[in-house]
C-alpha cells in the first residue's frame, strides 16, 4: 500500500530539473535508451549546485540530436546552424562579458562541421563551457559516419565499416589549448555531473567530452543490442584513469573508453589577454568593455 | 537618438571608402566586429581595430567567414551593434549565418567590398556581381535590404543609415560598396556627434512572464530583447511560432516565413532611397548605383549635349526594389538603361517592373573596371530612338 502512495506521489511531484527546463517543450525528441537527456540532466544539476546566476547564463547548440538540448533548457537559449555554435557563443561571451555562456551540442556539429572553430577557440582560449555529446555517429540525419566513429565500426555511409581514423577529442581539445578536458559516459552520472559542476565555476575554453548510446543507429548498425547493453559495455570497459596522457585515451571499436579529467589548468582567456595587452600599449587611452550591461545605450 | 561621441571622428579627412566605412561604422555606434581578411575590403577592419581599442569596441579576427558571421549574430544578441566585413568568396561562406541572422530577426550589418567573380576572380578590381547574390544568396525565402554608396563620403553618410534600417526592421542590412568606392580616396566630413542621428532597437519592457520573441501583426517588427536580462528566451534557425519554439507545419511556415518576407516588402514605402534627376520629360532614364551611377555622369551629360532627353534615377537602397516608382515610370519614357559591373542583374528587376511598357537596355561589364562611358552613351542613343 504504501508503495502505491509514494507512486501517487511521485507523479504529482514536479521533476527536480523542471525549473531548468522549458516544460512546455517536453516531451523531447530524443529515443528511448538516448543518452542526451542523461546529460541534460546532469547539466541541470550542475548548474544547481554550482548556484549559476541562470538569468546570466545562455546556452547554444549547433544542429543535431545534441543540438536540440539548447532548445529544452530554461535559459537564454540559442539553437544556430551547423557546427556554428561556438563562434556564435564567442560572439555572445564577447558581447556581454558577464554572461556564463555553455555550448552544448554533438560531435559531428562541434569536431566535424564546426571542427575549425573548435581548434580556434580553444586557442584563443574563448571563454565557453563547450559540453560534447559524442554518440559516433549522425544520429539525426540517418547514421552516417562521423569524424568520431571508431575504425571499423560500420555507419550507414561506411556500410562495410569505417575506414577512416577518428578524432580522439581530448587530445585534440588539450593540444589546442584547453583549459580544462575531461571525458565520461553517460553511465558516470555523478562524475559528468560533478565534471560540469567544476568546469562552471572556472575560466577559459573547457570541454567534456560525454560518451552516449544511440541504440537506434550506432547500436543497431553495430549489432551492439540495447541502449541497456551499451550501458553495461560502459560499465565493464570504462577505465577511470584522471590525468591520462591525452595521447593515449583514443577509442576504438568497442573496447576501453578511458575517462577521467585530463586537463585542469588556468590560463588567461582571450578577453583578458586583450584587455591586459591594450592597457600595456594604449595606457589610459585604452577603453574595455563595459564590465556589465553590454553596449545598450538607452 | 544622437550617437554615442566615443566613435566619430569629427572634422575633414581625405579617407578612402573603406576607412570612411569603418569610421561610419564607429559614428553609428558599432561597437563589435568580427571578420576575416579578404581583398579589397580589409581597410575596414584594419581601421576599425586600430580605433576600437580607444572606445569600448572588441574586433576579433575569426578563423574564417562562417565563423564571422555566426559571431556578428550571436553579439547582436547582447544588444551591441554589430558588423562584419567581407568581399565576394568571403560573402558566399557567410550566406549560412545571413540565413540564421534573417531568420532569428537579428539586426546587424554585412559590408561587402565587392571584386570580380565568380570564385577568386579578380581579387584586386572591382565588380558589381554580387548585387542578386545579397538578395537571394541564402537559401529559402527572406528579404533584407542592401545599400550602394558611391563615394566615401557616402561610405560614411550611408554605413549608419545601414545600422539604423538593421536596428529598425531586425535584419541584417548588405552593405554593397564596390573597389572603387573602396579603394578610392576623397575628401570625407564628418560631422559632430550631435548632428549624427542613430536608430537604436528599443528593448521590450514586457516581463519575462508576459514577453514572447516573435509577437506581431502583419509588418509590425517584433520587440527584442537580448541575452543576460533574464527572460530566459529560446531563438532558432528553424520554422518558429510566436514562443521561438519550433514548430514543423505549413501553417507555422506561413506565419514564420511571411513575415520576414513582409515586414520589408510592406514597408518597402519607407526603406526605398534613390536620387533622381531630370526625370519629368526625359525620353530615356539610366539607373545605376555604386561607381556605375558616377561613370553614367559623364555619358549622360554626352546625351544631353546631343539633344536627348536624359533623367537618372540613382538607387542608394537597392533591395528593396523601387519597383513602385519604375512602374510609375514605365510607359512615359522610351527606355531604361541600366549600366552594371555584371552581365546583367539589376537590369532584370528593372525590365520585370517595365513590364513590356518601355524597352530595357542592360550595359553589361564583366568587372575589372568601370565602363566606358562611350558605351553608356551609345545605349543611350539606342534607347532614345
Amino acid at each position: 500500500m504504501s508503495n502505491v502512495k509514494q507512486k501517487v506521489r511521485a507523479e504529482e511531484a514536479e521533476h527536480p530539473i523542471a525549473p531548468y527546463l522549458r516544460m512546455d517543450r517536453i516531451p523531447h525528441i530524443w529515443c528511448p535508451t538516448c543518452g542526451i537527456g542523461t546529460v541534460v540532466k546532469c547539466y541541470a544539476t550542475a548548474l544547481e549546485e554550482a548556484e549559476v546566476d541562470l538569468d546570466k547564463t545562455a546556452i547554444i547548440s549547433g544542429i543535431g540530436c545534441t543540438g536540440r538540448v539548447a532548445g529544452y533548457m530554461k535559459l537564454d537559449a540559442f539553437h544556430t546552424t551547423h557546427g556554428r555554435a561556438i563562434p556564435f557563443g564567442t560572439g555572445l561571451k564577447l558581447g556581454r562579458p558577464e554572461l556564463n555562456v555553455t555550448v552544448f551540442s554533438g560531435d559531428g556539429d562541434l569536431v566535424g562541421i564546426g571542427g575549425n572553430h573548435f581548434i580556434h577557440a580553444a586557442r584563443r582560449n574563448i571563454d565557453l563551457l563547450v559540453i560534447l555529446v559524442n554518440n559516433f555517429i549522425y544520429a539525426m540525419t540517418g547514421g552516417q559516419n562521423a569524424p568520431t566513429t571508431p575504425l571499423v565500426a560500420r555507419s550507414s555511409t561506411m556500410p562495410f565499416g569505417n575506414y577512416e581514423a577518428p578524432f580522439n577529442i581530448p587530445n585534440l581539445a588539450k593540444c589546442c589549448g584547453a583549459t580544462y578536458v575531461a571525458r565520461w559516459t553517460c553511465l558516470h552520472i555523478r562524475r559528468v555531473t560533478k565534471a560540469f559542476r567544476e568546469a562552471l565555476g572556472k575560466k577559459g575554453f573547457r570541454v567534456i567530452e560525454v560518451i552516449t548510446p544511440c541504440a537506434t543507429l550506432y547500436s543497431r548498425l553495430n549489432k551492439l543490442g540495447t541502449g541497456l547493453d551499451l550501458m553495461k559495455f560502459y560499465h565493464d570497459e570504462a577505465d577511470i584513469c584522471h590525468g591520462a596522457d591525452t595521447r593515449d585515451v583514443e577509442i576504438d571499436f568497442q573496447s576501453r573508453i578511458v575517462c577521467g579529467k585530463f586537463v585542469d589548468e588556468e590560463k588567461p582567456t582571450f578577453s583578458e589577454r586583450r584587455e591586459e595587452h591594450y592597457r600595456n600599449k594604449l595606457g589610459d587611452d585604452f577603453v574595455g568593455m563595459p564590465s556589465e550591461g553590454g553596449w545598450l545605450h538607452e | 537618438m544622437k550617437t554615442d561621441p566615443a566613435g566619430v571622428l569629427t572634422g575633414t579627412h581625405y579617407f578612402d571608402g573603406d576607412w570612411a566605412c569603418g569610421e561610419g561604422a564607429m559614428a553609428a555606434g558599432c561597437r563589435f566586429v568580427a571578420g576575416y581578411p579578404i581583398t579589397p575590403s580589409t581597410e575596414v577592419v584594419e581601421r576599425i581595430s586600430g580605433r576600437f581599442p580607444t572606445m569600448g569596441g572588441t574586433f576579433i579576427q575569426m578563423e574564417d567567414e562562417l565563423g564571422s558571421m555566426a559571431a556578428v549574430v550571436g553579439a547582436a544578441w547582447t544588444g551591441t551593434k554589430c558588423m562584419t566585413v567581407t568581399s565576394g568568396p568571403g560573402f558566399s561562406l557567410m550566406m549560412e549565418n545571413i540565413g540564421l541572422g534573417a531568420m532569428m530577426e537579428t539586426p546587424c550589418v554585412v559590408v561587402n567590398v565587392q571584386r570580380g567573380g565568380p570564385s577568386t576572380g579578380l581579387p584586386t578590381m572591382t565588380g558589381q556581381a554580387d548585387i542578386m547574390q545579397a538578395r537571394w544568396g541564402s537559401h529559402g525565402d527572406y528579404e533584407l535590404i542592401s545599400l550602394s554608396p558611391q563615394s566615401p563620403q557616402e561610405a560614411f553618410d550611408l554605413v549608419i543609415e545601414a545600422f539604423n534600417l538593421s536596428e529598425l526592421y531586425r535584419v541584417p542590412v548588405m552593405f554593397m560598396m564596390d573597389e572603387c568606392v573602396g579603394h578610392m580616396t576623397e575628401k570625407v566630413i564628418i560631422p559632430p556627434a550631435e548632428e549624427i542621428e542613430i536608430v537604436q532597437r528599443k528593448l521590450s519592457d514586457k516581463s519575462p512572464e508576459e514577453y514572447l520573441p516573435y509577437d506581431f501583426e502583419g509588418k509590425e517588427i517584433p520587440e527584442i530583447i537580448r541575452a543576460g536580462d533574464g527572460y530566459r528566451f529560446h531563438t532558432t534557425g528553424l520554422t518558429h511560432d510566436k514562443r521561438g519554439y519550433p514548430v514543423m507545419s505549413a501553417e507555422c511556415q506561413e506565419f514564420n516565413v511571411r513575415h520576414l518576407v513582409d515586414k520589408i516588402r510592406q514597408n518597402a514605402d519607407d526603406i526605398v532611397r534613390y536620387d533622381e534627376e531630370q526625370i519629368d520629360g526625359a525620353d530615356v532614364v539610366v539607373i545605376a548605383y555604386g561607381i556605375t551611377a558616377r561613370v553614367t555622369r559623364m555619358a549622360i551629360d554626352m546625351a544631353r549635349e546631343k539633344g536627348v532627353k536624359v533623367g537618372f534615377m540613382r538607387l542608394i537602397v537597392v533591395w528593396p526594389f523601387p519597383e513602385k516608382r519604375i512602374r510609375e515610370l514605365a510607359g512615359n519614357v522610351k527606355g531604361f538603361v541600366v549600366p552594371e559591373i555584371n552581365y546583367g542583374q539589376v537590369v532584370l528587376e528593372v525590365e520585370r517592373c517595365a513590364a513590356g511598357k518601355s524597352t530595357t537596355v542592360g550595359v553589361p561589364h564583366g568587372g575589372g573596371g568601370v565602363h566606358d562611358p562611350e558605351v553608356i552613351l551609345e545605349a543611350i542613343m539606342g534607347a532614345a530612338q
